[in-house]
């Protein structure tokens, strides 16, 4: 017990008044710095480098986001990350959604099991899952490609799935569902019609985690890809010599695609009436 | 009839996904361990000889670079619990009605690749780059200051990126804790400083246990902040670009694999260790 220090007590109003701007400061400083490289990002996707060398400012263009479209290196590699991004989340949204029913829905032995496979996957440092997965490949002899890629984002994608499903499951109202039956409606009937709708944001939410978490993979990627080229693969392979200015457009794109995506998230819930609540942003944690 | 289709449902619900992680996490770690007790070369191929040798072999040899890992992460996490502890209380405790626009500020800069963020970095903090090129410039650093490559350098790229995974539980854990409690604390003639370390603190203490391990987990196994912000200089290495470098450059696969399990067993220790030592039953909150 150190003794109560009076001063604080009779503090100055000008003391007081610093001491309320000094978290708000660190906050808004805070905020600054975590989007410098972003910044950074989206102001060299106007420069115009002299060579490859995309280090200093030399002057504005827009010629960098005309010129993407005619290079092939670098929008093979996206699409590459594109379809598998989609193939995997729509697997991954579907395996996981019902490995979430199940949990919240059943009781059956060996739930421990089942939690404890879908938490390590999600907790394990990446680079154990990617060299595993490397190990598994090299063992059976398989050649390393699309295929394998596709399989390990499937896998690390599951748990995410589940738990931002269940998270949505947990809070479910089942009365809806007992009205549905006692209207005559069947269990099919009762899932399509009243449960699947119900969870739907969450299902939705899970699958942009997913392909947000996909699109941006490199380590797991990196021990499954073999000579495929990914996005991520791609980006770090060129940037010994600098980051081409194409790069950052393409970043700079996506950055602006995951701000509508999440300003419809946001509109939709508005709409719907729903307050977010504050562990929703959770599940958008990105490795 | 009808039961035993409820007694079936759940395992059928649970068998695609359960079966794909079976087959892709549980298997590929038994085939690690097993590659690990291998003997052999990429060329003539490896042979299963329970060489259990491997282990102290490559603890002896690498023992060091775990150490800087687990300095690196430590450091790395200290550093994202006192930058993030203010950010995640100042957002649940004035946020207002700001409160989840600030959160989806905190994490939007996450939304753009890694690998992009980390190379932007790498270009700010360059020795002649925008930042200690104008410091120079200047005359506020010498001219031979360089940041890149230096273990701060690696520590200030892993806090950068792994914040969001720090600020998130400690926001949750924040927010739900009842502000009349630390009225109370006050009432009865606390200072703020003691109403905060005795209330608020410790009732958010879930929220820095789930955040420092979420931080520190992914921490000690990056290789990517090492080779980029550290610009592979092998003084600042840690273990993931030894494990990285052996299973993709030099195919010693035995000893990449031993290197990957001392790591899963090193966080698994360190994980229990720490969980006890907060105490389990505070993790519940």
């Amino acid at each position: 017990m150190t003794p109560v220090p009076t001063a604080i007590h009779h503090a100055t109003p000008l003391r007081e008044r610093l001491s309320r701007l000094l978290l708000p400061s660190f906050t808004g400083l805070l905020l600054l710095f975590l989007f410098a490289p972003i910044g950074v990002m989206i102001a060299f996707s106007f420069n115009n480098p002299l060579g490859r060398q995309n280090i200093t400012w030399q002057g504005f263009t827009l010629g960098n986001y005309v010129s993407l479209w005619g290079r092939s290196d670098i929008t093979d590699p996206m699409i590459v990350s594109l379809g598998i991004a989609a193939i995997s989340t729509v697997v991954a949204t579907i395996f996981g959604t019902m490995i979430a029913l199940a949990l919240t829905r059943y009781r059956f032995a060996g739930t421990a099991v089942v939690n404890l496979l879908i938490f390590i996957p999600m907790t394990a440092p990446e680079i154990i899952l990617g060299a595993s997965l490397l190990t598994l490949w090299v063992s059976m002899g398989v050649e390393r490609g699309f295929l394998t890629i596709l399989v390990a984002h499937v896998m690390f994608n599951i748990s995410f799935v589940v738990v931002t499903v269940r998270a949505r499951l947990v809070g479910f109202n089942r009365s809806l569902e007992e009205a549905g039956m006692d209207l005559y409606a069947d269990g099919r009937t009762v899932f399509w019609k009243v449960t699947l709708p119900l969870i739907f944001p969450g299902i939705l939410s899970a699958a942009l985690l997913a392909f947000a978490l996909s699109i941006d993979d490199y380590v797991i990627t990196l021990f499954s890809a073999g000579r495929t080229l990914t996005f991520p693969l791609w980006v770090f392979g060129v940037s010994r010599l600098g980051i081409p200015p194409e790069v950052n457009v393409l970043g700079t794109l996506i950055f602006v695609v995951a701000i509508v995506g999440i300003g419809f998230q946001i509109w939709g819930q508005r709409r719907g009436g729903r307050s977010t609540d504050g562990a929703e942003p959770i599940t958008m944690v990105v490795r | 009839m009808r039961s035993l289709r409820r007694g079936l449902t759940p395992l059928l619900l649970l068998l695609p996904g359960g079966s794909w992680l079976i087959a892709f996490f549980a298997v590929p770690m038994a085939f690690m361990l097993l590659l690990s007790l291998q003997q052999g070369t990429f060329d003539t191929g490896y042979h299963l000889t329970w060489n259990f040798g491997i282990y102290p072999q490559v603890i002896g040899k690498y023992w060091a670079l775990f150490l800087r890992s687990a300095s690196f992460a430590l450091m790395a996490t200290a550093l994202t619990l006192a930058i993030g502890y203010p950010v995640a209380y100042t957002i649940a405790f004035h946020g207002g009605r700001l409160k989840n626009a600030l959160l989806l500020v905190v994490v939007l800069p996450f939304f753009v690749s890694f690998v992009i963020r980390t190379l932007n970095w790498r270009m700010i903090l360059a020795d002649n780059g925008m930042l200690f090129g104008f410091l120079k410039s200047v005359g506020i650093l010498r001219p031979d200051f360089h940041f890149l490559a230096t273990p701060a350098s690696v520590v200030f790229g892993l806090t950068y990126n792994f914040l969001p995974f720090m600020i998130l539980p400690l926001y949750v854990a924040i927010e739900k804790i009842d502000r009349r409690l630390i009225e109370a604390a006050t009432d009865l003639y606390a200072s703020r400083a003691q109403a905060f370390w005795r209330v608020t603190f410790v009732l958010s203490l879930p929220g820095v246990v789930a955040g420092s391990l979420l931080t520190f987990i992914p921490t000690v196994g990056d290789f990517i902040t090492a080779e980029v912000i550290g610009a592979g200089n092998p003084e600042v290495f840690m273990v993931g670009n030894i494990i990285q470098r052996k299973f993709l450059d030099s195919l010693d696969y035995p000893a990449a694999a031993a290197l990957s399990f001392v790591l899963v067993a090193a966080v698994m220790v360190l994980v229990i260790v720490y969980t006890r030592l907060i105490g389990s039953d505070r993790l519940s909150g």
